[in-house]
């Protein structure tokens, strides 16, 4: 019978020529990463809860500071700390102001065929390179630091059949978020959401990442994309071969399968509380806004940065609003000054900021009050989510949120 | 087989990590310390009602959203006995397991009843509320071994698996 891609990723790592949904199996972990999020509780089981312990491949691991960078508090100084002398110690890669640690591990880790557990729910961003990343607690990613291995039940697989291409104006974030409130927010649980058909080609590495990023609001596993000449251009740009580059079989099981076209696809916004509240932009036109963020490993990235660059271009932010802006690494970060994009908004009124997590997690800088609202290009808009548990998150694209930033109240571009 | 008794708080769909511990409680010491914060956005009282033995009965998606493993310490740490919802979000599953505390899927019950009552839970078997028993999925025999010796870690240890 023939396999999906994640199907063959996880039968390469676990050694057996074939592997089915439903199996459970043992699996070597290509890599495994972990941020500032949990670190420290990893370490501090490492070395309290076990006798003589021993990390099988340091090679293997990487630690990212990424949601109080630079720290806010003592406390948040002290878990950093234990992680940064943990790193040292080990020999692990350490990152520290580099960026959100999935646009990092894109940056210089990923590669197609891998199979990666990362201790953060946006693992499953690293499918838009044709690998299986997925996300864990800080005790499966001991487990797995320890002993190089950790046990997978293999997930089935649905099939997102992309066709046409998105109109101007409107970006994969609207698309995913419209797959997301069609399917809802566990349409995709304990599954993969593989992407496939005409569509995909009209997708950059970039907009694949939006897709797979956000993959996991839906409850999905993780999300993938064959790794094909877009995806292995990329990478060789980066100077990274593959480990195994797959595609699906003609014969795969797939347990559903969706058809979205593209060019029918329109400017979304997620009402709060929950990311699976999709309605068109234009029915949450009007609402005053306190706080608006582009960032986040969702939506942080050059591309975003250009959009909400030529909406405040040449305009001023609403006196009402503080504007975050926030590159998802150095890298984007130093792009976006080379291409002027940091003046445009700086002259606009934005605050820009240092690679982080910002409000999308809701620490760090930028947390709302009580009562506020934030539109935000985030992962999440739960309830309490970027701070006081009465505050409100809206979710748009990032050419949504900079225009509202504009305006002082939600709006699309093209309403300025 | 393993059967218990307990009170039962019902809770609706879409549970997410935020609401059971909000990020600013995160950056506490202790899971003690966290504790009083569980499901604060949603019910700020809940956290100091729940009593030691008690279950949560829930709807769809339980725990969706962030990997944060304090999530199912924190219930643990409030004295649940195990949490019953139609659906569990997978990282939230898994980091439970591996935590040592006990989820349960079961459809129908979250319908039929009221915050308060007793339910008897006979694992791997059934729930008996009202009367009515609403059946249970086996979890599978690795999965239970880990719950068995209170999570991941001490299961490794039981198995001498990290000790070397």
């Amino acid at each position: 019978m023939g396999m999906t891609i994640a199907e063959k990723i996880i039968a390469l790592a676990a050694g057996v020529p074939e592997v089915k949904a439903g199996d459970i199996h043992t699996v070597n972990l290509d890599r495994m990463m972990s941020n500032d999020g949990t670190t420290h509780l990893t370490v501090d089981m490492y070395r309290s809860k076990l006798k003589n312990p021993r990390i099988a491949d340091p090679k293997k691991m990487v630690f990212i500071v990424d949601h109080n960078v630079p720290s806010d508090s003592p406390k948040t100084a002290a878990a950093q700390k234990k992680m940064r002398d943990f790193a040292k110690e080990n020999g692990i890669d350490f990152w520290e102001g580099e960026g959100v640690c999935h646009q990092v591990m894109m940056e210089k880790y990923v590669c197609p065929g891998e199979l990666i557990f990362g201790a953060d729910s946006h693992t499953c961003t690293y499918g838009a390179l044709g690998a299986f990343g997925t996300g864990v607690g800080c005790t499966d990613l001991l487990y797995g630091m320890v002993t190089g291995t950790s046990w997978v039940l293999v997930p089935e697989t649905i099939k997102f059949n992309l066709t046409g291409k998105l109109c101007r104006g409107v970006y994969p974030r609207d698309l995913m978020l419209t797959i997301i409130g069609a399917i809802s927010a566990s349409g995709a649980s304990y599954q993969v959401m593989e992407f496939c058909g005409d569509g995909v080609r009209t997708l950059s590495v970039d907009d694949r990442m939006v897709l797979c990023n956000l993959a996991v609001e839906a409850g999905a596993k993780t999300a993938i994309f064959e790794a094909d000449d877009i995806a292995l251009k990329w990478l060789n740009d980066r100077g990274r071969k593959p480990k195994a580059v797959f595609k699906s079989d003609e014969d795969a099981v797939y347990v559903r399968e969706y058809t979205f076209d593209l060019s029918k696809i329109q400017p979304v916004a997620a009402r709060p509380d929950f990311v699976d509240d999709v309605v068109p932009a234009k029915e949450v036109c009007g609402v005053p806004i306190d706080e608006a963020f582009l960032g986040s490993c969702n939506n942080g990235r050059i591309e975003d940065l250009r959009v909400g660059a030529s909406i405040v271009k040449g305009r001023r932010i609403s006196e009402r609003v503080r504007f975050l802006v926030v590159p998802a690494s150095r890298q984007v970060y130093c792009q976006a000054l080379e291409e002027g994009l940091i003046d445009i908004f700086m002259e606009s009124g934005a605050i820009v900021m240092n690679p982080n997590c910002s409000v999308c997690w809701g620490s760090c800088q930028g947390v709302i009050g009580e009562h506020e609202v934030l539109i935000s290009t985030g992962t999440r808009n739960f309830k309490g989510r970027a701070g006081h548990p009465s505050s409100k998150v809206y979710l748009g694209s990032a050419a949504t949120v900079a225009a509202s930033a504009v305006k002082g109240e939600i709006c699309t571009a093209d309403m300025l | 087989m393993e059967q218990f008794t307990g009170k039962v708080w019902v809770l609706g769909d879409d549970i997410d990590t935020d609401i059971i511990i909000p990020t600013e409680y995160l950056a506490l010491k202790t899971i003690e310390e966290m504790k009083q914060y569980g499901f604060s956005p949603l019910r700020p009282h809940l956290a100091s009602q729940i009593q030691k033995g008690d279950m949560i009965v829930a709807g769809k998606n339980f725990g969706c959203g962030s990997s944060r493993e304090q999530a199912p310490e924190v219930i643990k740490a409030l004295g649940i006995r195990c949490i019953i919802a139609k659906s569990f979000a997978r990282i939230f599953f898994r980091n439970s397991i591996n935590n040592g505390l006990l989820l349960l899927e079961q459809e129908k019950l979250r319908d039929d009843i009221r915050e308060g009552q007793e339910i008897t839970v006979a694992v791997n078997s059934h729930i008996s509320y009202n009367g009515r028993e609403y059946p249970l999925a086996s979890l599978p025999k690795n999965l239970m071994e880990i719950i068995n010796a209170g999570g991941l870690v001490k299961a490794m240890r039981a198995r001498n698996g990290l000790t070397g």
